[in-house]
């Protein structure tokens, strides 16, 4: 009998997980479809790339990190700060600029961070940040903790020097990293075979003896269950490991690609694995989870985004004066106003 | 002669010289089969042979220390770094292996290479898309740093680059991209590097700037004139070597100055011109030197009140010059 309920609970229990997960790549696909609306509109410019149909890749990494540990990625951000658990209405408002976002409207799109959830930010120095991640890491090691560093980025970083020098770092140091490529197959409007001389990334890691394995990462199960090897062995201290998740985006590298580099085709058999519709296939089939279930979280991560575009739409600019914000510890004395350039 | 964008003007130009001289390649991030973000190459990958179109991973620090290594051995490339923003990782190369190559090697070898990079802000590239990097460059005796505002320069002192013995940084303002057009000659032709351009006569100031500022100069010129205040604009075209004579003859001639970039103020390319004209014309100085420039924080942000702030505009112009004008 107390078997039973022990089972009966941890099933409960894993399914709240599982439609924990649904909820967040949700909540990813209907943030980035009202971002690229909102960018139509005007209401987001610049450099934008939404992470549409790569969601089950964060979600089912991020599900094995605690709050010590700590996400270091690249420029395609927003669906790793969500999954993170950055609040939509501050994320949304930081790509409309606003005074209420993560970066207070300095950062846009590419640059959503927070300290508080040891979410280090998009970086659109593409490969620089994997250095960064690196001694985040061996800042860990130093301290003794079991803190585990995620560094992700995308297929073309891999041919960049950062992360060759990285990689080799972590390697002779045993760090706490795991290195994440999220090989979506381009890398701007260039597949990555025609840049990279090995079409498996993780012959990459091999090259400095991390150990390695390529993922599906369309479907966030999958992606759980793989990645908890990885996390289990950093954790123990056994040092570095590389994950490349095999994954697409759906739609153009940023906003305005045409896409001549792809055809609808493979746009279209991709999208056949989406990992919303196949997690909710394995929920209502395989769990009994009701339709109405599902129904019920899509409405409710639509609500929240509708808050969160209005929150955006309704914050105030940042203050001129926040320019000259944030660049010392310490700043200037007026004496030494230089530091201001034009006044 | 056709009317040109600048853009069209970077195209046009460098195919031609393609087509006229096989040493001539480019290599870059989708520069190939893409046509480069900005479109500055389209069309380039079908009309040349693929060896002369060379797409290269993303990896700024190799493509400009190949460049360098294709350049001493022979050939003219032209390489393109994405954004200016992204040069840094090959700061290194071009510092240490192009700028000194002909002197290391007492002119056994040299590096007639072009880097080409858009820069500069307006487009809301935020804070690793929108920067200028001229002043670093033009810092390292070795290099040439040549920047062009229209697009009849444009196609004349890249002409020139190309065909210039020695490494020269191209950067061309991105926001100009598409919004500056005007005539421009259907051959190949060149425009010295190393000359300045008056691009506006006038009596009773000079304004040396570059780039976006020009245009923008140009137009609070315009205003201020109906007033009575007559603005003669200097376009340096090329910061390294700098025409240093044109700057000193018009300053002779207003004595007063206002030095304009979008570049922050601090250790910018301004403060090299203030202590030429401080040291050669001070005695025909009227009015301290001005500078009028972005402000000296690390990045341009993205959030559009705070880009407007950051990059000079019209208005500002046209009351820095009023301000200097009274002085
Ligand atoms: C150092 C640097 N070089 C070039 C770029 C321009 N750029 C931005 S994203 C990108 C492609 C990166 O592809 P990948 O790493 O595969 O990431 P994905 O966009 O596919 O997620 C390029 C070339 C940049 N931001 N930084
Ligand atoms: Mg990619």
């Amino acid at each position: 009998m107390a078997a039973k309920t022990a089972k009966a609970k941890k099933e409960s229990l894993e399914l709240e997980m599982l439609l924990e997960w649904y909820r967040q790549m949700a909540l990813i696909r209907v943030f980035e479809t009202n971002a690229e609306k909102a960018y139509q509109e005007g209401n987001i410019a610049g450099y934008h790339h939404v992470y549409t149909g790569q969601e089950a890749v964060a979600v089912g990494t991020f599900a094995h990190l605690e709050a010590k540990d700590h996400i270091v990625t690249h420029y395609r951000d927003h669906g790793h700060a969500l999954a993170r658990g950055i609040d939509p209405k501050r994320a949304m408002a930081e790509l409309w600029g606003k005074a209420t976002g993560t970066s207070k409207g300095k950062g846009g799109s590419m640059h959503l961070a927070s300290r508080e959830l040891n979410f280090w930010g998009g970086y659109a120095i593409v490969a620089a940040h994997i250095s960064l991640a690196t001694g985040i890491a061996l800042a860990e090691q130093y301290r003794g903790t079991d803190s585990v560093t995620l560094c992700i980025f995308g297929d073309g970083s891999t041919n960049n020097g950062y992360f060759h020098e990285s990689l080799n770092l972590a390697a002779i140091w045993e760090l706490p990293i795991l290195f994440l490529c999220e090989n979506n197959l381009y890398g701007m409007w260039t597949p990555a075979e025609e840049v990279s001389a090995v079409r498996d990334m993780t012959k990459k890691a091999a090259a400095y003896d991390i150990p390695a394995k390529q993922i599906d990462g369309m479907n966030v199960l999958n992606v759980y269950q793989e990645m908890q090897e990885a996390i289990a062995h950093i954790r123990s201290g056994k040092g570095p490991y590389f994950v490349e998740a095999l994954t697409y985006r759906y739609r153009g590298h940023g906003a305005g690609d045409i896409e001549a580099y792809r055809t609808k085709e493979e746009v279209g058999q991709w999208r056949e694995k989406d990992p919303i519709v196949q997690m909710s296939r394995y929920l209502t089939g395989e769990r009994g989870v009701p339709e109405a279930r599902l129904e019920e979280l899509q409405a409710q991560v639509e609500a929240v985004v509708a808050e969160a575009v209005q929150f955006a739409a309704e914050s105030p600019e940042p203050e001129v004066e926040s320019l000259w914000q944030d660049i010392y510890a310490k700043p200037f004395p007026d004496s030494m106003s230089h530091s201001q350039g034009r006044s | 002669m056709a009317v040109k964008t600048v853009l069209e003007s970077v195209h046009d130009t460098l195919w031609k010289a393609m087509e006229e001289d096989n040493r001539v390649v480019i290599m870059g991030e989708d520069v190939g089969a893409k046509g480069g973000v900005f479109r500055v190459t389209a069309g380039y990958l079908e009309q040349f042979v693929e060896n002369r179109v060379i797409d290269t991973p993303l990896a700024e620090l190799a493509i400009i220390g190949v460049g360098i290594g294709m350049a001493a051995n022979g050939m003219l490339p032209v390489c393109e770094i994405q954004f200016a923003d992204f040069i840094h990782p090959a700061f290194d190369q071009i510092v240490s292996e192009a700028a000194r190559i002909r002197y290391r090697s007492n002119n056994a070898w040299g590096c007639p290479m072009v880097i080409r990079a858009p820069y500069g802000g307006g487009i809301h590239g935020a804070l690793y898309h929108s920067q200028s990097v001229e002043a670093f460059f033009a810092h390292v005796p070795g290099l040439k740093v040549v920047i062009p505002s229209t697009p009849y320069d444009t196609a004349g002192l890249l002409y020139s680059a190309i065909h210039d013995p020695d490494p020269v940084m191209f950067f061309e303002h991105k926001r100009t991209y598409r919004l500056i057009k005007g005539e421009v000659p259907d051959n190949l032709y060149k425009i010295p590097i190393g000359k300045a351009d008056r691009k506006r006569e006038g009596r009773d100031l000079t304004i040396f700037t570059y780039g976006l500022m020009l245009h923008y100069a140009i137009e609070a010129a315009e205003r201020v004139a109906k007033d009575g205040i007559s603005v003669e604009i200097i376009d340096p075209r090329t910061l390294v070597p700098l025409d240093i004579d044109m700057i000193l003859e018009s300053v002779k001639k207003t004595s007063k100055l206002l030095i304009i970039h979008e570049d922050n103020e601090f250790c910018g390319f301004g403060a090299e011109v203030a202590a030429i004209v401080a040291d050669k014309g001070f005695a025909w100085l009227d009015a301290p030197i001005k500078r009028l420039c972005g402000p000296n924080v690390p990045a341009m942000p993205y959030n559009h009140v705070q880009q407007e702030w950051f990059l000079p505009g019209v208005e500002d112009i046209e009351a820095a010059i009023r301000e200097l004008a009274e002085f």
